[in-house]
């Protein structure tokens, strides 16, 4: 337990703000709701919605490095792709096949990658971090290009052994009811995890060091040490979520570390709104429906609907849909009330 | 002596591409370094050049040395629009911004050709005279690479007179070098910036025409070279012609080296040798002070 602050600075807005957003509110419920609603109403939707709910995962892994710490990166499907080949290859090579205890092993590895990556990478900013980031996950594709042996090169893995979930459940393609869940949860874990860190003292560093970097080294934070270990958190996030979609596809390809993928959850990121937590699970879900319905019928105007709505998000959009409506329900409050509310911004 | 004859061709097929991707990249380094602007879009004036060259030659009947004209004049003109239409107001923003509005605005240019001329490659018809061989002496080799290395050579001499020798060049160089200094001394960085964006706009526009014979001419040429042209500038330093001359010049013979004897981890090698560059000298391997 905190002390309780003291009496008075509590009656101001802003005060009220800082000291009650940690609290978990109502609305916070409908996301889970609508996934179970989902798993219940459309069950020939599972396949997607699994997709959906691992591409969460992956925004989210992205928002708390990008949307926090404030490091753009161009590279995070670095991680991604690490998590779903340590779970493709283990499982191919026949040496380890359990799923959670694989997830385990993707996280570990992708952490890894994170920490060797980002002990040398941190150290820039800018336009020099953003080329670095590019490059290591460049590099990386082109090692599971070589090592073909092991990654089935460009073609990958496919048929990647999976035994069933607690020696029961099997993960069935076809029918992906076990894949659902199984998402489902470890995305409600990591979730609680992620939540938990960015209001805890950790995570308001981070918003310091995004919103103030050299004030936050005038104050004496260990800027590098904080940012490095955000890196690696976020990288192994993403190393579940890759070694979930490896085993939720049974297959593992060169695309799960590409530019493609690593543009792409930027974009879904961007879209939602960063340093949001939910911004991930808007994007993702706005992102993921029109693709899903769009891009095979349409690719080409898919793909310029896309880009002009970047184009837009850029110029006038800075947080994404959750930006939008933030601003939008804030003038409507300040409408009706007549008195200023406290600043969007604060969050 | 064969292996003499090797090293040569190497060489030259080496340095023919090396000045594609100069000719490329050199606008990109200028307008990163003057704003410090992530414009991810560059490789899409190339893409945006290239088309307008290869549609003049092969259905407007236009000659190969008018059409590279046209293409530059075109791109140029485009790129003035998007720069004071959409780069100009995020000159201050922030970098997540300008790189979501530059992917944005590639994917908006990869749809439109797609749209226009469908997703096949564009191939572009060299005129008679361009090709064959030319005997140089020691060696006999294609005549559209020595025209390259010599049209390279030709505009790096004049972009280095420009740079070097003329009022515009000595403002873009201080503007920089340190931009609130040039700007407290009344150079007027915005239409600086507006001339160095269309003029190296335009140049990617000639390198997208020019090198369309062998790195091919698609809708997805943009995100393909992408990393390629990064990785030119990143080495070559911000804001610098002769870096990015001499990155472009290293960069192309050790693709082409590397792709000849280590066809399957040449590229890796690339990747690694400029993670580790940058490590070690962040501003690039010719560039100035770290910024």
């Amino acid at each position: 337990m905190t002390p309780a602050p003291p009496s008075g600075v509590l009656n101001r807005p802003a005060a009220l703000v800082l000291a009650g957003r940690h609290r978990i509110r109502l609305w916070e419920t409908v996301p889970w709701t609508l996934a179970i609603a989902l798993y219940v109403a459309f069950p020939k939707y599972l396949a997607f919605g699994t997709e959906l709910l691992i591409t969460i995962l992956f925004a989210l892994s992205l928002d708390l490095v990008l949307g926090y710490a404030g490091i753009v990166t161009l590279g995070h499907a670095a991680f991604f792709g690490a998590g779903a080949y340590t779970v493709g290859i283990l499982a191919k090579q026949g040496l380890w096949s359990e799923p959670i205890t694989g997830l385990l092993l993707a996280a570990a590895m992708a952490a890894a990658v994170g920490l060797g990556s980002g002990l040398v990478l941190l150290r820039t900013r800018g336009l020099t971090l953003l080329m670095l980031t590019l490059c290591t996950m460049a590099l990386l594709e082109e090692a599971a290009n070589l090592a073909h042996v092991y990654t089935g090169g460009f073609d990958g893995l496919d048929s990647v052994p999976i035994t069933p979930l607690f020696g029961r459940f099997e993960f069935n393609p076809l029918y992906p009811t076990t894949q659902y869940l199984y998402v489902l949860a470890v995305l409600f874990a990591c979730f609680a995890f992620v939540r938990t860190l960015v209001y805890s003292p950790f995570g308001q560093s981070l918003t310091g060091i995004r919103e103030n970097l050299l004030r936050m080294r005038a104050v004496g934070a260990p800027v590098r040490t904080r940012l490095v270990l955000c890196y690696t958190l976020s990288a192994a996030i993403a190393g579940i979520a890759g070694g979930i979609w490896a085993q939720a596809n049974a297959y593992v390809n060169l695309g799960t570390l590409g530019l493609d993928r690593a543009a792409t959850v930027l974009i879904i990121l961007a879209l939602g709104g960063h340093g949001r937590l939910y911004g991930a699970f808007i994007g993702a879900a706005a992102y993921m429906s029109l693709s899903h319905f769009l891009s095979k019928v349409y690719p080409t105007g898919w793909q310029l609907g896309l880009g002009l709505l970047l184009v837009v998000i850029a110029l006038f959009a800075n947080n994404g849909i959750l930006g939008v409506v933030e601003t939008l329900a804030h003038t409507l409050r300040r409408r009706r009330t007549g008195t200023p509310a406290s600043p969007p911004g604060l969050r | 002596m064969i292996f003499g004859v090797d090293v040569a061709s190497m060489l030259l097929g080496g340095v023919a591409a090396g000045m594609v991707l100069f000719i490329v990249s050199v606008g990109l380094s200028l307008t990163m370094g003057l704003m410090g602007f992530v414009n991810l879009a560059h490789g899409g004036f190339a893409m945006l050049g290239g088309y307008v060259i290869v549609q003049a030659m092969n259905h407007w009947g236009m000659g190969f040395a008018v059409a590279l004209v046209l293409g530059f004049v075109i791109t140029a003109a485009v790129s003035v629009v998007l720069e004071r239409l959409l780069y100009s107001r995020l000159y201050r923003a922030a970098e997540l911004d300008q790189v979501l509005l530059t992917v944005g605005l590639v994917f908006v240019m990869i749809a439109s050709v797609t749209l226009l001329l469908g997703p096949e490659n564009q191939p572009l018809r060299l005129p008679l005279a361009l090709q064959g061989q030319i005997d140089l002496g020691i060696v006999k080799y294609r005549t559209y690479s020595i025209v390259l290395i010599a049209t390279g050579l030709l505009l790096a001499a004049g972009l280095w007179l420009a740079f070097e020798r003329t009022q515009i060049g000595a403002q873009i160089r201080a503007a920089v070098d340190n931009r609130r200094m040039a700007e407290s001394l009344g150079i007027n960085i915005a239409r600086l910036f507006t001339i160095t964006f269309a003029a190296g706009s335009g140049l990617a526009a000639l390198g997208g025409g020019l090198g369309a014979e062998f790195l091919g001419l698609d809708p997805q040429y943009p995100l393909k070279y992408l990393v390629y042209f990064l990785i030119v500038v990143a080495v070559g330093g911000l804001g610098r012609v002769t870096g990015v001359f001499y990155a472009a010049l290293l960069i192309g013979v050790l693709d082409f080296v590397l792709k000849k004897y280590l066809p399957q981890g040449g590229t890796a090698f690339i990747y690694g040798f400029t993670i580790l560059l940058l490590l070690w000298r962040p501003q690039g391997l010719f560039g100035g002070q770290a910024r």
